[in-house]
């Protein structure tokens, strides 16, 4: 344990070179494509002056060797900037940063709902290995898994927006509402349902199913047995002693996967026209925006990278059977 | 491959069975085969995946309406005359697009997983056999796909070349191999410090030997039951790109179909439900099988 700030600046070293990766993937796929970015600019936008054409040829400093390019272009997200979208006309990270925090609604709701119904279900389940209701986790599992995010999404539109006008079927608060008042954030409350019941539909699946599994794993182990001879009732020994141990690859898995929560937003987003990250990627793509798309891309793997490395950490402070830094 | 190796073993287990009545030992094969037959859930999702196949193979030779012409009225319900299915915004058959769109569909998806797989295994035993830097090496760059958010990634391949089958299938194969890999190098790391493994290479086995012939083999089990799991996330891989507007707009697939109907859903369900209640099935009867597989494969869970 005396070592264990040293690992805690591996690990944090080990996060700043994937951070690097992904900035140096970014540049070469900005050069991979066929074509330079700016003919797929000056496309995009019809008439475009040669002048424009230099200054944006200068911005990406496209005359210098691909190595300069590449120290410019990490000195530059090193001081923020992400570049300039030529379809909105703003900087990338001004765009990031204002559809952030409803895209982040919008996965910590679904995820926290999905993570706590899914562990309660599961608890249930482990407790009846074989009966109706552990079943029913099985087949809802399943069915989680099998149907596309976006395909649910629609369906609950269709039942609950359209045969039952019961939600609005897009976007997040009416335009008059101003932000600040009660009727504003009551609004975003009621566009908020279909979205986040969506999203969370899929995780909850998983999360009833691997806590059904980690559940019965634990309850199966020594210290559990001794609990029940110890005559501890069933409450305290399930719990108590069982499920926090059950909760440790729960939460883990739960920060790793956060990847690919951010890709079932994108998608959820897209059906309910939800103003987040994933509709502004998909915007940027349809206009070909390249700026704003790979600083989207960037963005997002630096979110999911500290999200790693912040559940990497808890997780050796959490659980003292881990030894840091070993193999697995 | 596992046949070469235990057929002797029964043909000496068929005589001595002759000789003094042993318990008769059943192939591993055909013990998995019994165990997948016995699981209902499993046979049940071969037969729905045939159904699949059927109508996405053969079908199209009997129903040879062309899933782009404008057959009848916009946005007919189902059961309109003609059209069982009804049509989409444009008057576009959707029975029509349902039977032709499925080989879109399929052919990405599969060749999506095959590519998630190749690399995944190549990455995965090379890491797993080898270790040491090798394995350093290969998980740092599976660490640096994993970190990447796969739909996003996805979708930048896609936009920065044309998209077209190939392109679509490339770029979900690329973003879906590292579940396989982390596998496969788990599965190579232990099942080379077996002792079968050992007297293999004492007996001078070549690396190249050891790999394919000695491991590979012991090691398919779970890496089938993850190959079928990919080509499930690959299928629903490929619907929501499509659905996003990114598949090629000359190929009719199942998630075409639903992302060109996407402003017409509150108007007519039909032209987006039918086509998603297609995917699911697909991927149900996908996910069944790989569940069935793991059950038959999986002596752990053999007494359930």
């Amino acid at each position: 344990m005396a070592n264990i700030s040293i690992i805690v600046v591996k690990r944090i070293l080990n996060a700043a070179a994937l951070i690097l990766a992904v900035v140096i993937l970014n540049f070469l796929l900005i050069h991979i494509a066929p074509g330079d970015i700016v003919d797929t600019i000056a496309g995009e936008m019809g008439g475009i002056s040669p002048e424009l054409i230099a200054e944006i040829r200068a911005d990406y400093g496209l005359d210098k060797p691909l190595y300069e390019q590449l120290g410019l272009y990490v000195l530059r997200i090193l001081q923020g900037d992400l570049g300039h979208s030529f379809f909105y006309d703003t900087p990338v990270v001004t765009l990031i940063w204002d559809a952030l925090p409803q895209t982040l609604l919008l996965v910590i709701t679904a995820l926290s709902l999905a993570l706590v119904i899914g562990t309660i279900f599961g608890v249930i389940a482990a407790r009846r290995p074989n009966g109706a209701f552990s079943h029913l986790i099985t087949v809802l599992a399943l069915v989680g898994f099998s149907a596309p995010v976006f395909w649910t999404g629609i369906m609950f539109l269709i039942a609950f927006a359209s045969f039952f006008p019961l939600f609005p079927p897009a976007g997040m608060a009416a335009p008059d509402l101003q932000p600040g008042s009660l009727d504003y954030y009551l609004d975003v409350l009621h566009h908020m349902v279909l979205p986040v019941l969506t999203l969370a539909l899929i995780y909850l699946a998983f999360y009833s199913r691997l806590s059904r599994a980690s559940m019965l794993d634990v309850l199966g182990s020594d210290y559990v047995r001794t609990a029940r001879a110890k005559g501890l009732s069933e409450r305290v020994v399930v719990y108590k002693h069982a499920l926090r141990n059950a909760l440790i690859p729960i939460v883990t898995i739960a920060g790793l996967q956060f990847a690919q929560v951010l890709s079932g937003a994108v998608l959820v987003e897209a059906v309910f026209t939800w103003p987040g990250l994933g509709t502004l990627a998909l915007e940027a793509i349809l206009r070909r925006d390249g700026p704003t798309i790979l600083g989207i891309l960037f963005f997002s793997s630096v979110v999911v990278v500290i999200f790693n490395l912040l559940t990497d950490l808890t997780y050796n402070l959490i659980d003292p059977r881990i030894r840091l830094g070993s193999k697995e | 491959m596992s046949e070469q190796h235990s057929s002797p073993n029964q043909a000496a287990s068929a005589a001595f069975e002759a000789e003094i009545q042993m318990p008769s030992i059943e192939h591993p094969l055909r013990e998995a085969a019994r165990m997948f037959a016995r699981n209902k859930a499993a046979v049940g999702g071969l037969i729905l995946l045939i159904g699949i196949l059927l109508l996405t193979l053969v079908v199209p030779f009997f129903y040879t309406v062309d899933p782009f012409d404008l057959v009848w009225a916009p946005l007919s319900p189902p059961g309109t005359e003609n059209v069982p299915f009804g049509t989409d915004y444009l008057g576009r058959d959707i029975l029509a697009g349902i039977v032709h769109g499925g080989r879109a569909t399929l052919a990405v998806g599969g060749a999506a997983a095959i590519l998630a797989v190749i690399i995944g295994l190549s990455v995965g035993s090379l890491a797993g056999y080898y270790g040491g830097w090798v394995d350093e090496v290969l998980m740092r760059i599976t660490e640096f796909f994993q970190v990447l958010p796969t739909l996003l990634f996805a979708m930048v391949i896609v936009a920065l070349f044309k998209p077209s089958v190939a392109t679509v299938a490339f770029a979900i194969g690329v973003v879906s191999w590292t579940a396989v890999a982390r596998l496969a190098r788990s599965e190579f790391l232990r099942i080379r410090s077996l002792d079968y493994v050992k007297s293999a290479r004492s007996i001078g086995s070549s690396n190249r030997r050891i790999i394919w012939l000695v491991i590979l083999p012991n090691a398919m089990p779970p890496l089938m039951v993850q190959a079928t799991l990919a080509v499930g996330g690959a299928i629903l891989f490929e619907a929501g790109l499509s659905f996003l507007g990114l598949a090629d707009p000359n190929v009719m697939s199942w998630g075409f179909m639903i992302g060109s109907s996407r402003d017409y859903l509150m108007d007519a369900w039909w032209t987006v439900t039918i086509p998603g209640i297609f995917i699911f099935l697909t991927v149900l009867a996908v996910s069944l099988i790989g569940d069935g597989l793991n059950d038959a494969t999986n002596p752990k869970l053999r007494e359930r």
